[in-house]
């Protein structure tokens, strides 16, 4: 076995020095009966070769997105990374590192994770960020944990434009009921739920652009919340819309939480992803998750350690603010490069692209019949109303090649009035062909439908 | 790079070279010291747009991102990397992290576009391929654990935990126990079962081990009432043993009405050897970034999928793959009994490509023979160490890792802390200290089955070789370690009593701790 390096002497050798009779002697705390004598019902190892054959054979059984036309987002967006990022983060020193509880060895990924957070602050104009969540929907869910630590207050208002997922991730964390308030969805009104915020209200989350593209109005979201004691949590799941549309920090967010995956990161097919979490000064010891922080080693030059770890379960155990152990760390270092990379001058250009394409598409789609698109504002998606059932056509378009966006019902099965909707996206990587294809596609279908 | 005292490189750059180091041993400066907001690393078209769709939320405020061209965004990153320890480059005897060789064949099939390039929400008819590997993993994992159900979508053991006692809290509320409200932690357990709990809002109630540093079925059942939902036991356990009264304390357990977490971070020990369901267990996550060789990463993505026993498979959170008339089916929405998501989408699929192609590369009799040599492993260096170190457990051979205490080093002014510091002037990792805080100062050996027999000979020479010395009272060797990192010993307490976690620039850059 390849991966194996005793060959049988070796072994023998082995088991002589511990002075056991065989390799099973060693499983002697095991209870009778339950150690196998015979392999599992698997198939037994192969050759590199074969296993690869397998997994390509796999991998051609999905439609991957850049084969044809392209418009999914709603929560995951297809963006050009960078060669360079992924030849970076497979060097052995990154992928192969453990996490850096040893700092005098560890100072890439320290370094890195300092930068990292420096960067997310920026971006989302906060003042402190952590090390990374797993994604967005789970960040979201921590971060209405800790707002309840931070107000000894219960109750927590979901606006109806948060992502029907993270809407979920949240109610599965905290349970339902009268303390969590879920405003039902309205693509053409004001579903913020701005006034739902009381005094017993811990925390209201609002996302923009929100799930159907929507830019929303955060300082009048943070103006409600302060005026009750609550705390405005902001959740972007397109990050780079932040080159372009103005920091939730900056507009009195107190909690902004974050789907890092547009940059560094693929598709995945949902994960991994790296999940951004950033705040004010203020509320740093009540955060969830790892943070690194700047000191000095024995001989006085600047060094980096992971810090207020009081905080952590490993420390904590049960009084910890959250029983999270692990972070997005390679994650978190592809979309440190990529932004990197791409500086304040390219992210900037990138932003003013991904917009300009998604205005493209919004003309290019107005223009077909029975088309309507219900958003005035957005960056790089929108949603639009069709006078079908969206699914349908969606799989139709998809059985030529055509990947048309997401319907709403499937993220928020059972509301007939969301039952036309189909939200699309569109990026640096949409092409005015893919776009003129999409009308075109959609016009025949829905003709073909009449 | 820096050679150890048997002059052996030691896998990592050195310290003891001028203030900006050099190329071979970098000291590299902050990205914000090097880049500025003009420089970019990315060709982009600069086109103009009139805005009137922003709503008027135009960004006004600055971004303040320094950028990098391409080649000093390399360089940066590479010189940086070379700051870093790896699996890579040495030894990483981690107790419970499982520190194996990652496979490339596992990078280079997670790379492919039909797995790396296919969005979570396509239609569900273009991702046939994606279904099927979830399957296929799902497979396995139960196969390996003869268990019911499993739930892929938790994206680490910590979040595998909550799912699992999520199910395990739902199965009690639908058969009207809701009422349980604690939950049994032995003191050896990981940090994250009882923060786990707590999270929950169970109460945590403590199991005493016993002096052979494995739990008592009779301290269980002293523990059991009407009021505990679970207990959470890892097994093998923390101090590298098998549970040998596993099994009693699963009938104890589910006699008292509870359920049995079991903690599988410890799972390399024993897969495809001993099957978690033929033991009782009702839950139990697997890190597939440890028994199932995924990157760390320096921290993560980790993957933590839950296998659930019949009892518990109806509580499983969505999405999930359903096998059906007509293929395999998505299931995203809840229904029944079925917990709603714990994460958006379907959680790692970059880390099932990765496991389930260490799977089939292995097959049912490769990962065997894979727990059995790890198991040999620890064993071996058990074995060969155990004349000079203290082994506080010593009833039973050692599952996966060996555990040591620092009485070998009473009197000596060395601590664990010290010893294992001097570790990394010898070009070793680190092992895991002072975990699980059930002896004193403890020192847990995993090697894995990755290392070769003159790799585990080379490591215990040179640990024979400290204790040695530490025992001759050459203590200095130990308080001043390391002194060949790029780093000395780093103030931890100046970083917490005033945090910097982000860049600022300033005049005064640190100097000499005070």
């Amino acid at each position: 076995m390849r991966y194996l390096p005793h060959s049988a002497a070796e072994r023998a050798e082995m088991l002589a020095v511990i002075g056991a009779s065989s390799a099973e002697a060693l499983f002697a705390g095991v209870p009778e009966g339950a150690l196998l004598t015979e392999p599992v019902e698997l198939p037994f190892h192969q050759p590199e070769y074969v296993v690869e054959a397998q997994m390509k054979r796999l991998a051609s059984l999905n439609h991957a997105a850049g084969d044809g036309p392209f418009f999914i987002g709603a929560g995951a967006y297809r963006h050009h990374v960078p060669a360079s990022v992924d030849h970076l983060i497979q060097r052995s020193e990154w992928l192969t590192a453990y996490t850096p509880y040893q700092p005098e060895v560890s100072q890439g990924t320290l370094q890195m994770l300092f930068e990292f957070q420096t960067q997310v602050a920026h971006l989302t104009g906060m003042d402190v960020a952590n090390a990374s969540m797993y994604d967005g929907s789970t960040g979201t869910a921590e971060a209405v944990l800790m707002a309840r630590r931070v107000t000894k207050r219960n109750r927590i208002v979901l606006a109806g434009g948060l992502h029907p997922h993270y809407r979920d991730v949240v109610r599965t964390y905290l349970g339902d009921g009268p303390d969590l308030v879920k405003l039902a969805a309205d693509p053409t009104g004001d579903d913020l739920g701005l006034e739902e915020i009381d005094g017993n209200t811990a925390a209201i989350v609002v996302q923009t652009p929100d799930v159907f593209g929507r830019l929303q109005d955060i300082k009048a979201a943070a103006d409600a919340a302060h005026q009750k004691g609550a705390l405005l949590i902001v959740v972007v799941t397109e990050i780079i819309s932040l080159g372009l549309i103005e920091a939730p920090g900056a507009l009195g967010a107190d909690i902004v939480v974050c789907e890092g995956q547009s940059l560094g990161n693929a598709l995945n097919f949902g994960g991994p992803y790296v999940g951004l979490f950033a705040t004010r000064k203020d509320l740093v010891r009540q955060m969830p998750g790892r943070l690194c922080g700047e000191t000095v080693d024995a001989d006085g030059r600047r060094g980096f350690v992971l810090t207020l770890s009081t905080r952590e379960q490993h420390i904590r155990r049960e009084k910890a603010t959250s029983n999270i152990c692990t972070n997005a760390g390679l994650c978190a270092l592809a979309f440190s490069i990529h932004l990197s990379l791409l500086g304040e001058a390219g992210l900037k250009r990138l932003a003013r692209l991904n917009h300009l394409k998604a205005v493209k598409l919004s003309r290019m789609l107005g223009t077909v019949p029975g088309v309507e698109v219900l958003n005035t504002s957005f960056f790089n998606e929108l949603t639009i109303r069709l006078p079908v059932p969206a699914a349908p056509l969606v799989d139709l378009l998809a059985r030529a090649e055509i990947l048309a966006g997401v319907p709403v019902s499937r993220l928020d099965p059972g509301k007939p009035e969301l039952e036309n909707l189909v939200i699309l996206a569109a990026t640096e990587l949409t092409s005015d062909a893919d776009i003129e294809m999409l009308a075109s596609s959609l016009h025949a279908a829905l003709e073909g439908d009449a | 790079m820096a050679m150890n005292n048997q002059g052996r490189p030691t896998g990592i750059g050195s310290a003891g070279v001028a203030a900006n180091g050099s190329s071979l041993l970098p000291n590299e400066p902050l990205l914000f010291e090097i880049g500025d907001a003009d420089h970019s690393g990315v060709d982009l078209p600069d086109v103009e747009i009139d805005g009137s769709f922003l709503g008027g939320f135009a960004r006004k405020s600055a971004l303040d991102l320094p950028g990098l061209t391409e080649p000093e965004a390399v360089r940066h990153y590479v010189r940086l990397s070379r700051l870093n320890y790896s699996i890579d480059s040495g030894m990483y005897p981690l107790g419970s992290c499982t520190m194996k060789h990652n496979p490339r064949l596992n990078e280079k099939m997670a790379r492919l576009p039909g797995f790396a390039d296919i969005h979570p929400l396509q239609p569900v008819s273009t991702v046939s391929g994606a279904l099927s590997l979830m399957d296929q993993l799902g497979h396995w994992l139960l196969t390996l654990t003869n268990m019911e159900a499993v739930a892929l979508s938790p994206k680490a053991g910590a979040h595998g935990e909550m799912c699992g006692m999520m199910a395990i809290r739902a199965a009690q509320q639908a058969a009207g126990q809701g009422h349980r409200n604690i939950v049994l932690v032995p003191e050896s357990a990981h940090g994250t079962n009882p923060a786990t709990a707590a999270f929950l809002g169970y109460q945590v109630k403590p199991v005493p081990a016993r002096a052979d540093g494995t739990v008592d079925v009779n301290a269980v059942k002293a523990a059991l009432s009407p009021e505990v939902a679970a207990i959470m036991l890892t097994n093998p356990n923390t101090c590298g043993l098998f549970e040998p009264e596993i099994i009693e304390i699963a009938a104890a357990v589910h006699e008292a009405g509870a359920y049995f977490y079991c903690d599988g971070a410890n799972f390399n020990a024993i897969m495809g050897v001993v099957r978690p369901g033929d033991l009782g267990i009702d839950a139990m996550h697997i890190n597939l970034h440890k028994t199932f060789s995924t990157p760390h990463g320096g921290g993560g993505p980790g993957a933590g999928p839950v296998v659930l026993s019949k009892a518990l498979a109806p509580f499983a959170p969505v999405p999930f793959v359903r096998k059906g008339q007509g293929g395999l089916a998505l299931v995203e929405h809840a229904e029944g009994g079925h917990l709603g998501r714990i994460t958006a989408f379907h959680g790692q699929m970059g880390m099932y490509v990765r496991a389930l192609t260490y799977m089939l590369s292995h097959g049912a009799d490769g990962l065997a023979q894979a727990a059995k040599d790890a198991v040999l492993n620890a064993n071996y260096v058990k074995a060969r160490l155990q004349a000079v170190f203290s082994v506080p457990f010593d009833g039973q051979p050692c599952m996966h890792e060996a555990l040591f205490d620092d009485s070998f080093l009473k009197d000596t002014g060395v601590s664990t802390l010290d010893f294992a510091k001097a570790m990394i002037d010898e070009g070793y990792h680190p092992m895991t200290m002072y975990f699980p805080l059930v002896v004193h100062g403890a020192m847990l050996i995993e090697p894995t089955e990755s290392e070769s027999k003159a790799t585990l000979d080379a490591f215990c020479d040179v640990m024979l070789d400290l204790a040695t010395d530490a025992k001759a009272g050459n203590a200095a060797r130990f308080t001043s370690a390391p002194t060949r990192a790029p780093r000395r010993r780093l103030d931890e307490t100046r970083a917490a009593r005033s945090p910097i976690l982000t860049y600022t620039p300033r005049e005064d850059l640190p100097q000499a701790a005070e």
